[in-house]
């Protein structure tokens, strides 16, 4: 089956992503269940640690570099990754679903005419052959499929593949030099929302819906949040009534989350916002009606006032 | 100016999915279908950048004769005309990006809108794989698009922040929500669009490259249990997450 796997590793601000580390990982178990390599690659200026992917597996990246790729820009990323690509001669391109490799990943799939399955869950290998499950219908169904064509590139969910043990080897970083840069797609600014944790990124959510009533009880939510080192989030009532950003939105048109732990808090648990939660591993509900239906998918859940609760969750929390 | 809006015909986020008899696809019986929320987005910023700069704006929808509904509701907001693909198919992504593009290529727009994502296999990449086939810049979920001559000054959402996008034309932006309000179609804008003609096209298509093994539901996440009804559970709703489930 696979005679090479690439490996495409993220930067932002010169810091690897915690979900390339993951593909890493997940792409190494794959080489070593078919016998076959995998290398890495991975585009930027200045890149801390980056040896440290030997950590996960993976024993070779390309650094391709330049002043001007510090910043992702969909023309110059795109260009570079085919060219590295198609010298590889690789049959398997793994990329993590995120804002950049959902950008990258159809783009490589045109260049090279091959098959692409996005936002898998599952990537085993049967037969020789890979299998991916992905999520459809915003989770309400699940399809498993193969690629029919020589070669295939995968996107792995974020928070979906662990990580599990790490050795301590370090990885040959081989770097490039790259001389001309397209930019007809180019980024002139980036607005991070400081100190915040994205919903996508984060192993611990807190949520409120329209059960908080006001804006300004959110900031229960964020004190919650930011005692457990978690990602605030939203359902679309709260956005919609604009006491939250949209970035915040969980859900079938918000963002699909599979957390090690959401907690939501005056959210009913309408099917569009099961979509995008259903996946955490753990699920608390806070919920003064005990027939909501976000009941029906939590772990554990409180049927009471989010207006005592939380406040005596907070004072819990800062027992430790 | 001449802009495309690509248009898809899915089921209603409310409904619920059921895996058909071939255990391949869903099964239609008892399923609404609507407009792809996301794609409203990008007909309200075709309108509105038709009415900015002047031009026309071509519905486009492949699929059954059902997609005919949404490619009316188009109509009715206001685009000028409209193609419909057809085929009865279950095609992959590539195959689709292929048969839009194809047709893209004659109607040789400047601007192509669609939505980030279509609400049924939730692919999220149609817009970069036309953008590509057609060599045209993209910029992907959108919540800002602005039109300066030639030039594109567009955001676009990151995990925790936004991009600010320079590009040119001719481009594929992919609408996120936040971009714009659509419009509601008018009751006038409903009566033009009944003497709308929709052209229909049949599509020669090549092979999928992806096939389903498998549709099936995922395991049904059981309910836990409910611990208490006020503060006094909390202490245990805490105990219960550092000892048993071990997640903070
Ligand atoms: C096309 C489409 C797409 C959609 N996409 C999304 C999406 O992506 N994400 C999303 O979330 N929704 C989405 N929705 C909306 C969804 O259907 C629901 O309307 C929405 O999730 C409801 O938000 P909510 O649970 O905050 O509000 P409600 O349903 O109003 O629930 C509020 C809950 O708070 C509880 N409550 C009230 N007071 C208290 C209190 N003092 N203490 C504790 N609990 C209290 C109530 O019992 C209730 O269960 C979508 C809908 C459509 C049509
Ligand atoms: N069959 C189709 N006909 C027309 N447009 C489509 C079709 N499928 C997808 N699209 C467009 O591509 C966008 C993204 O779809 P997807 O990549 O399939 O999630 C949608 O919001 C539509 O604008």
């Amino acid at each position: 089956m696979a005679n090479k796997i690439i490996a495409f590793v993220e930067q932002r601000d010169g810091e690897i992503k915690k979900s390339s580390l993951e593909v890493l990982k997940q792409g190494a178990v794959i080489a070593t269940d078919t016998n076959t390599s995998i290398e890495a690659v991975i585009i930027g200026n200045e890149i801390n640690n980056l040896d440290d992917i030997g950590k996960y597996g993976v024993s070779k990246i390309t650094h391709l570099k330049n002043s001007e790729l510090a910043n992702y820009s969909v023309s110059a990323y795109t260009a570079l990754l085919l060219s590295f690509a198609e010298e590889s001669e690789a049959n398997i391109f793994l990329f993590a679903n995120t804002a950049m490799g959902n950008d990258l990943a159809p783009a490589l799939a045109i260049k090279l005419n091959c098959g692409i399955v996005v936002d898998c869950i599952e990537l085993e290998v049967e037969d020789n052959q890979l299998v991916a499950t992905r999520p459809v219908y915003a989770g309400k169904a699940l399809t498993v499929v193969k690629s029919n064509s020589e070669k295939t590139i995968f996107t792995l969910r974020p928070n979906v593949f662990t990580i599990g043990n790490i050795s301590d080897e370090r990885a040959e970083v081989i770097v490039k030099d790259i001389a001309e840069v397209n930019l007809t797609n180019k980024v002139i600014s980036v607005a991070k929302v400081e100190g915040k944790l994205d919903v996508t990124e984060a192993d611990i959510i807190v949520s409120g819906g329209r059960g908080l009533k006001a804006p300004e009880n959110f900031g229960m939510i964020e004190e919650v949040a930011s005692l457990l080192g978690a990602a605030t989030g939203a359902s679309r009532a709260a956005v919609d009534a604009g006491w939250r950003p949209h970035s915040e939105q969980v859900g079938q048109t918000g963002k699909t989350v599979s957390p090690n732990l959401y907690i939501a808090v005056g959210i009913s648990g309408a099917i569009q916002h099961l979509a995008g939660m259903q996946s955490s591993k753990y699920i608390v509900a806070i919920n003064k009606d005990k027939d909501a239906p976000i009941f029906g998918v939590a772990d554990y859940g409180i049927a009471g006032d989010a207006f005592e609760i939380v406040p005596a969750l907070i004072e819990e929390l800062k027992k430790k | 100016m001449k802009i495309v809006v690509c248009v898809n015909h899915v089921p209603d986020t409310a409904t619920k999915i059921n895996i058909a008899s071939d255990k391949k696809s869903i099964d239609n019986t008892g399923v609404t279908f609507v407009i792809n929320p996301y794609d409203e987005f990008a007909i309200e910023e075709a309108l509105k950048t038709k009415e900015i700069f002047g031009g026309e704006v071509v519905a486009l929808s492949l699929g059954t004769e059902a997609n005919k509904e949404t490619i009316k509701k188009t109509l009715a907001m206001g685009a000028d005309s409209a193609v419909l693909l057809r085929t009865d198919l279950e095609l992959d992504s590539l195959v689709v990006a292929r048969a839009l593009a194809n047709e893209i290529k004659n109607i040789e727009p400047e601007l192509v809108f669609m939505g980030k994502q279509s609400v049924d296999y939730d692919s999220s990449i149609m817009g970069q794989l036309v953008a590509n086939i057609l060599d045209y810049n993209i910029v992907s979920t959108a919540t800002s698009f602005n039109l300066d001559g030639n030039k594109i000054i567009a955001e676009r959402e990151i995990e925790g922040g936004k991009e600010t996008i320079e590009t040119s034309l001719p481009a594929v932006i992919t609408a996120q929500k936040g971009l714009n309000e659509p419009r509601y179609a008018s009751l006038k804008g409903i009566m033009v669009a009944k003497r709308k003609v929709i052209e229909e096209k049949e599509i020669k298509v090549a092979e999928n490259t992806v096939t389903i093994v498998e549709m099936k539901k995922p395991i049904a996440k059981e309910a836990g249990k409910i611990i208490g009804d006020d503060a006094s559970a909390v202490p245990e709703l805490v105990r219960l997450l550092k000892e048993e489930a071990k997640v903070i």
